[in-house]
């Protein structure tokens, strides 16, 4: 139903805030800030170019006045749609709407988190469910423990085939400079980890850390003439079928069948022509589910699909290059940095980490629990 | 509309202080509405009638939630067997002891305190 124009826009800056740890009592607007100052540093503007504002955060309820009120930008074009770590995706989408438009020229999409600083329960309190609280389910986790659990049951996928995710994105962590996680990690490790809702043990889950960045997005024919080379947005989808668990429609089968199928066909690309994945990998089952919901492989072959390192750094299929949320960083509601890295990856600028030929970019928010999916296809000028 | 005598959540609370598990149908929708709404999804009717359930089920999914502190516990989802999905746990057996398919059967657990009663389930067989 995509009414803008395939590729009319483009990604032509992009970074991160500090990451991991940062200095005591940064707040996540400072984050933000750091983010977009690095990336109009990496695409050659300044704050003066920038008049659309695109921003969520679980530690500002309003986060786009904070933002607009730390930058000084009163007339800015304005987006805080959140929902959980997809959020930014969608902001994508609807930047690229926003500048077709015209109501602005330059979006900047921004996120900032301070979670392991202050605590994640501190960073992101949980609103009181009569229907789900009194049960005491650790959430995200209980209810992502709850879907492998059927997919285990469903399809035979296996403990080790989820430790096989952990272990591929240890793997490309290894090779990304910035990651918070040094050390290599084996399918034993994980299955040996604290256990902390079956079947996830501690290492099956995303890291707990601090983080920010932004994205700067303008028009096409704007872009390239720019600094860096434009990072294309051929296509965007978005489905939500639920806030919480217990209302999920069916917990093998996600939204991001058919947020995929959207920016498929925005993008008039197939699986087979992407060669960039970027999967929000909150939990080890999440990039089974998605390489399968997105037509990577057959419905209840992801498990057997992943094995073999078949997604790590020596693999048949690049996905979370980075490191992904389980081994990069994971600073509550990760979408953006999935973004991040299609970019740097279209442009080909990942050292060691380097996709070749990485000419289309298939990137996957998730929010909630399992809640809220949104894709965006990326390319370069030999796709666009 | 009307305004509201009690909110869908009070007659749900209401239903449990009787020790039974109520549910909405919906005409429209020809099925159950859970957790209880003013008016139908996807519809949008006010025709939400209130039911009480027999109280049998199956889990659907379950987990074993692990506490830092404290004693692992059991979290489920059980498919109500008039069409309704719920969130609750599996008492009277290990949590570790829970699988997807086992029959289980409502009761009430009254929480000690001021907090609400919320249903929860035993296993159907031995019972």
């Amino acid at each position: 139903m995509s009414t803008v124009t395939r590729g009319s826009v483009a990604i032509v800056g992009a970074a991160e805030s500090d990451l991991g740890a940062v200095a005591a009592l940064m707040s996540p607007l400072d984050l933000m800030a750091q983010g977009i100052y690095r990336a109009l540093e990496d695409a050659g503007l300044t704050l003066k170019d920038v008049d659309g504002l695109f921003c969520a955060t679980s530690q500002a309820r309003t986060s786009v006045m904070s933002l607009v009120e730390y930058l000084g930008l009163p007339n800015a074009y304005t987006d805080s749609t959140i929902v959980g770590g997809s959020s930014f995706e969608i902001h994508v989408a609807h930047a690229h709407a926003a500048l077709e438009a015209g109501l602005c020229s330059v979006a900047v999409v921004a996120y900032g988190s301070t979670q392991r600083t202050i605590g994640r329960r501190a960073s992101s309190a949980r609103e009181y469910n009569p229907y789900e609280t009194p049960y005491r389910p650790f959430l995200p986790a209980a209810a992502y423990a709850m879907a492998a659990n059927r997919h285990m049951h469903e399809f035979g996928t296996t403990r080790e085939q989820m430790a096989q995710v952990a272990v591929a994105a240890r793997e490309w962590a290894l090779l990304n400079p910035a990651a918070w996680e040094k050390k290599p990690l084996t399918v034993a490790d994980v299955l040996n980890a604290r256990p902390i809702s079956d079947p996830f043990t501690v290492r099956d889950i995303c890291l707990v850390t601090d983080g920010g960045g932004a994205i700067i997005l303008t028009k096409a024919d704007r872009a390239r003439s720019m600094k860096q080379k434009p990072v294309y947005v051929l296509g965007c989808g978005q489905s939500i079928t639920h806030a919480s668990i217990t209302s999920m429609p069916d917990l093998t089968h996600t939204g991001a069948i058919e947020s995929g199928a959207q920016a498929y066909r925005a993008a008039g690309l197939k699986p087979a022509d992407i060669n960039v994945v970027a999967l929000y990998d909150a939990f080890t089952i999440n990039t089974i589910l998605f390489l399968e919901d997105l037509g990577f492989c057959p419905k209840g072959e992801g498990g057997r699909f992943v094995e073999g390192g078949r997604i790590g750094p020596s693999g048949a299929l690049a996905v979370n290059t980075n490191g992904g949320g389980l081994s990069y960083c994971h600073p509550g509601m990760y979408g953006l940095f999935l973004l991040i890295e299609a970019v740097r990856q279209l442009r080909g600028e990942c050292g060691k980490r380097q996709v070749a030929e990485a000419n289309a970019a298939l990137v996957h928010g998730n929010g909630g629990v399992l809640s809220a999916q949104a894709t965006v296809i990326l390319g370069n000028s030999a796709t666009a | 509309m009307p305004a509201a005598s009690a909110s869908p959540l009070a007659i749900y609370i209401e239903h449990l202080k009787r020790g039974e598990l109520g549910y909405q149908f919906s005409p429209s929708l020809n099925r159950a509405v859970f957790y209880p709404r003013v008016i139908a999804p996807e519809t949008g009717a006010d025709d939400l009638e209130w039911r009480v359930s027999k109280g049998l089920g199956t889990v659907h999914a379950t987990t074993v939630v692990h506490p830092q502190q404290g004693t692992p516990f059991n979290v489920c989802l059980v498919d109500v067997d008039e069409g309704f999905r719920l969130m609750s746990r599996v008492e009277d057996v290990a949590p570790t002891a829970v699988k997807i398919g086992m029959r289980v059967k409502f009761r009430v657990h009254t929480p000690a305190g001021d907090e609400d009663p919320y249903p929860v389930f035993t296993p159907t067989e031995g019972a």
